[in-house]
């Protein structure tokens, strides 16, 4: 496990990213800064999952909820004509952590397969409800009036300036996960993964530990949430959909459970897999649903595995 | 409100039920069984709705049809089972997951292609499509009610296989301790076969009953699974006594709750407010449900095992 | 006794028809080092398993320094100065040796709802686990990660975890477990040098171990109690010898 090898990694990865916007105007392809504007932002989302499936090792199959809760705080607002970016990302975040309040409170008194079962259903619940709410939509969804307004510090509207907030954001959210799971916080919540009864017979009790790692990371999530609704312009209950949210749970497994590199590498790829096959043929799930039973048969280690040193964080 | 309505809307949430039932039958019994956590088995499901759809409209005959659909959810069951299921046994829970929601992704794009993606209205064959007169007043679906007495006919036989036979003493043997079942002699990996195979089955009629009854297109295998998945956590894992009583519950609640909340709700709040909370509401009373079930006992009613 | 450290009385439970524990009276005294022995499947793993909360028993109490703790679980039972080790150990494989002591030293210095400074670096958590493991004889060792400790020095690391909390009561349960001789006359030394500094309940087939040990005995047999005293009275009585010594003589 070589530390050094990570950081280099790492390094190259988020310069590989932060280059993306003048090379892509270089070879005059926008796309791919829509791209990788895309990939970052699930990046996000998957950074806060494996807050809780890698690190925490709770299996939460409804992840995506807070994708949901996130965008439609945004969206919701600005159909009744609030804009502030400020307003609306705050609202996105407090109502996600309580969304996250509310689900882990329950959840997290079950394992196992009964946590997998939980989290599921109550994001579908969620997904049904946004469904159900003709105003913002039903099943349709709705255009978002207007992006998120920043007055003066960014306009979203600006496809680089929103390329590098997004950019700007994975990396803080990067640096704080990191903090968070090697302070004591952290450590318990990997020791409650690795060992649960060893870590109650040293004298902690996991589930108020869990519940805040819960919270924080649909917080996160609303965050991604809220760039991922200025991001498409359109607002879809969609966002909560259980495959979104299996989706997330691939790019954690994918990247590599346990690092902070992990998850971007595998929104990357998973994104990445997802444009090229469609680009090929519209059936493309047929091709994507068995190279993912494969990899979940044969590649444990994930991506960042492959690395040489890389594999678990310290 | 009357009461005819009502009766016919509990005779509806009972055939709910019983679709529950035979779909958390099968899942517990994996579960409970090979400790397999299976999301495709919504997908054996579709592939029944779609096999009898098929079937029938390619034999003419409903008769012929559901044997035949049978068979091949049975079929497609148990090549799944050989083929991608036998090496998950021995993973932990997160990896059976993901291979099986790339399961899913697999059988719902197959369905499109050989389908297409639009809804098909499955028709239910004219001698079973009449109505029935209960008593005085009520006329219910035929279909729906044969759909009832298949599912308690089933319900009866399951317990009758898993306590009066071997096979069942081998199944709850095998639920508490495997190894011990394999050092017996007994071939294990025949017996979840055959078990995985009486599962698919029961997700295989379960799908044929609803063809003309709900919508058949792809993706409607997950919808009924979370259903399912809420029905197990109610009634504990790994029980089929749980089974039953979370898929009645669940079936009553869900359908009674759709009929009757919102004109409950009309009696207390505005029309146009019950008009947006009641169905909204409705939707979700499930999950209330079992949010509930969960504070009082986190491992559901009936469980068979230590719960998770 | 009113002046015993832990004070079980009638502590019973049931697995379906089995007994696995029948009305078990035991008093441990502050100070003393006493053994549980008893043949296999006598019930020993479910007797620890209801002391450290692990099990909640059908019935009895268990007071510990006065107070009734039957109804904690294992996290406060260990927050009031009751620690365990286990049978099959139980460490946190990923981690280093310093990183599993330090969690547990980490557990009874304040709370750990803290989300900035990395854990490692803290001194009040790193010093007093390095001190730890030097006790243990593990000093050298403290940087390699759990799973790749020899057998023995994860049974050491056992006891380290349990020592860390600076507890009143250690509840070790077979600390010699699939260790050769000498690793074991080692562990048998070091847990001499902690008699009389703290009370431990030692669970053990090791003979050697216990009679070097234990200041008193107590034998159970199906779920019971069958005799308690100094190993000289284990030693000589009857019924002892006949359901377990005598066996232990053949074996």
């Amino acid at each position: 496990m070589s530390p050094r090898n990570r950081t280099v990694a790492l390094v190259v990865v988020l310069l590989l990213l932060a280059a993306v916007p003048p090379v892509a105007a270089l070879l005059n392809q926008p796309f791919y800064l829509d791209l990788f504007r895309r990939i970052m932002i699930f990046a996000i989302a998957a950074l806060s999952l494996n807050l809780i499936l890698g690190y925490g090792g709770m299996i939460s199959f409804g992840h995506a909820v807070f994708l949901g809760v996130g965008a439609y705080a945004v969206g919701v607002l600005a159909h009744h004509g609030i804009a502030s970016g400020y307003v609306q990302w705050a609202v996105a975040i407090v109502a996600s952590a309580l969304v996250a309040l509310a689900i882990g409170a329950i959840s997290i008194r079950t394992s196992g397969v009964y946590f997998i079962m939980i989290t599921l259903a109550f994001s579908q619940m969620l997904y049904y409800l946004g469904i159900s709410i003709e105003e913002y939509g039903g099943d349709d969804g709705m255009r978002l009036t207007v992006r998120s307004q920043f007055a003066g510090l960014v306009s979203l509207d600006d496809a680089t300036a929103f390329y590098y907030l997004v950019f700007g954001l994975l990396v803080l959210f990067m640096f704080l996960v990191h903090r968070l799971v090697n302070s004591r916080f952290g450590m318990v919540i990997r020791a409650a993964r690795s060992n649960e009864a060893r870590t109650r017979a040293i004298g902690f009790s996991p589930y108020a530990y869990r519940l805040t790692a819960f919270v924080i990371a649909g917080a996160m999530c609303g965050v991604a949430g809220a760039l991922l609704v200025n991001q498409t312009s359109y607002l879809t209950p969609e966002f909560m959909n259980w495959t979104r949210s299996g989706e997330l749970m691939f790019m954690v497994i994918l990247g590599g459970i346990g690092t902070t590199l992990g998850p971007v590498l595998g929104a990357a790829v998973l994104l990445l897999l997802e444009d090229f096959l469609s680009g090929w043929t519209v059936h493309w799930q047929i091709i994507l649903g068995p190279l993912l039973v494969l990899a979940v048969l044969f590649a444990k280690r994930g991506l960042a595995g492959l690395l040489p040193g890389g594999g678990r964080d310290e | 409100m009357n009461l005819i309505l009502v009766i016919e809307q509990a005779l509806n949430g009972l055939q709910l039920g019983v679709m529950l039932f035979l779909m958390a039958a099968g899942l517990t019994l994996v579960f409970g069984i090979m400790n397999l956590v299976n999301l495709a088995h919504g997908s054996l499901y579709m592939v029944g709705a779609y096999l009898a759809t098929a079937f029938y409209q390619w034999t003419g005959s409903f008769l012929a049809a559901v044997p035949l659909a049978l068979a091949g959810a049975l079929a497609v069951g148990i090549v799944v089972e050989i083929v991608a299921l036998r090496t998950l046994y021995e993973r932990d829970h997160l990896d059976q997951v993901l291979a099986t929601f790339g399961l899913i992704l697999f059988f719902n794009e197959l369905i499109a292609i050989l389908w297409g993606r639009a809804a098909i209205y499955a028709a239910a064959p004219p001698w079973l499509s009449g109505h029935v007169e209960l008593f005085a007043g009520l006329r219910y679906p035929l279909f729906r009610s044969v759909i009832i007495l298949v599912g308690v006919a089933v319900a009866a036989l399951l317990w009758y296989v898993v306590t009066r036979t071997r096979l069942g003493m081998l199944i709850r043997a095998g639920a508490s301790n495997r190894t011990m079942v394999a050092a017996l002699g007994v071939n294990i990996r025949l017996l979840y076969t055959v078990v995985f195979g009486f599962g698919a089955a029961l997700a295989g009629l379960a799908g044929l009953m609803a063809g003309p009854i709900y919508v058949v297109q792809p993706g409607m295998g997950e919808e009924i699974l979370i259903q399912v998945f809420v029905v197990i956590v109610i009634g504990g894992i790994g029980s089929i006594r749980g089974a039953v009583a979370g898929a009645l519950i669940v079936g009553m609640v869900d359908t009674l709750g759709r009929a009757f909340l919102k004109p409950t709700l009309a009696t207390v709040l505005s029309p146009s407010a019950a008009d947006t909370a009641g169905p909204a509401l409705a939707s979700m009373l499930i999950y209330m449900l079992m949010a509930a079930v969960l504070a009082v006992r986190p491992e559901g009613l009936f469980s068979a095992r230590g719960g998770g | 006794m009113s002046d015993a450290l832990l004070d079980v009385r009638a502590l019973s439970k049931s697995f379906g028809a089995l007994r696995a524990t029948d009305r078990v009276d035991l008093d441990v005294r502050e100070g003393e080092t006493h053994a549980i022995i008893g043949p296999n499947g006598a019930g020993k793993t479910t007797l620890i398993g209801q002391l450290a909360g692990n099990l909640r028993p059908d019935e009895g109490r268990i007071r510990f320094a006065g107070e009734d703790i039957t109804a904690l679980a294992a996290p406060a039972r260990s927050r009031k100065g009751l620690a365990r080790s286990f049978q099959i150990t139980s460490i946190y494989r990923e981690f280093t040796a310093l990183d599993n002591v330090a969690l547990a030293v980490q557990a009874h210095a304040g709370h750990s709802f803290r989300f900035w400074r990395p854990a490692r670096a803290e001194a009040r958590l790193r010093d007093p686990a390095r001190a730890i493991l030097d006790e243990v004889g593990l000093g050298g060792r403290a940087d390699v990660l759990a799973a790749n400790l020899a057998h023995g020095e994860q049974r050491q690391l056992e006891i380290a975890m349990a020592l860390a909390s600076r507890p009143r009561l250690m509840l070790l349960d077979e600390p010699v477990a699939g260790m050769g001789i000498d690793e074991s006359q080692r562990m048998i030394r070091f847990l001499a040098g902690l008699k009389g500094q703290r009370t431990i309940i030692l669970v053990e087939h090791d003979m050697d171990a216990v009679f070097s040990l234990a200041d008193r005995i107590s034998v159970l047999v199906y779920g019971r109690i069958i005799a308690s005293g100094t190993p000289e009275e284990i030693r000589a009585n009857p019924e002892v010898r006949s359901a377990y010594l005598g066996e232990e003589a053949e074996g």
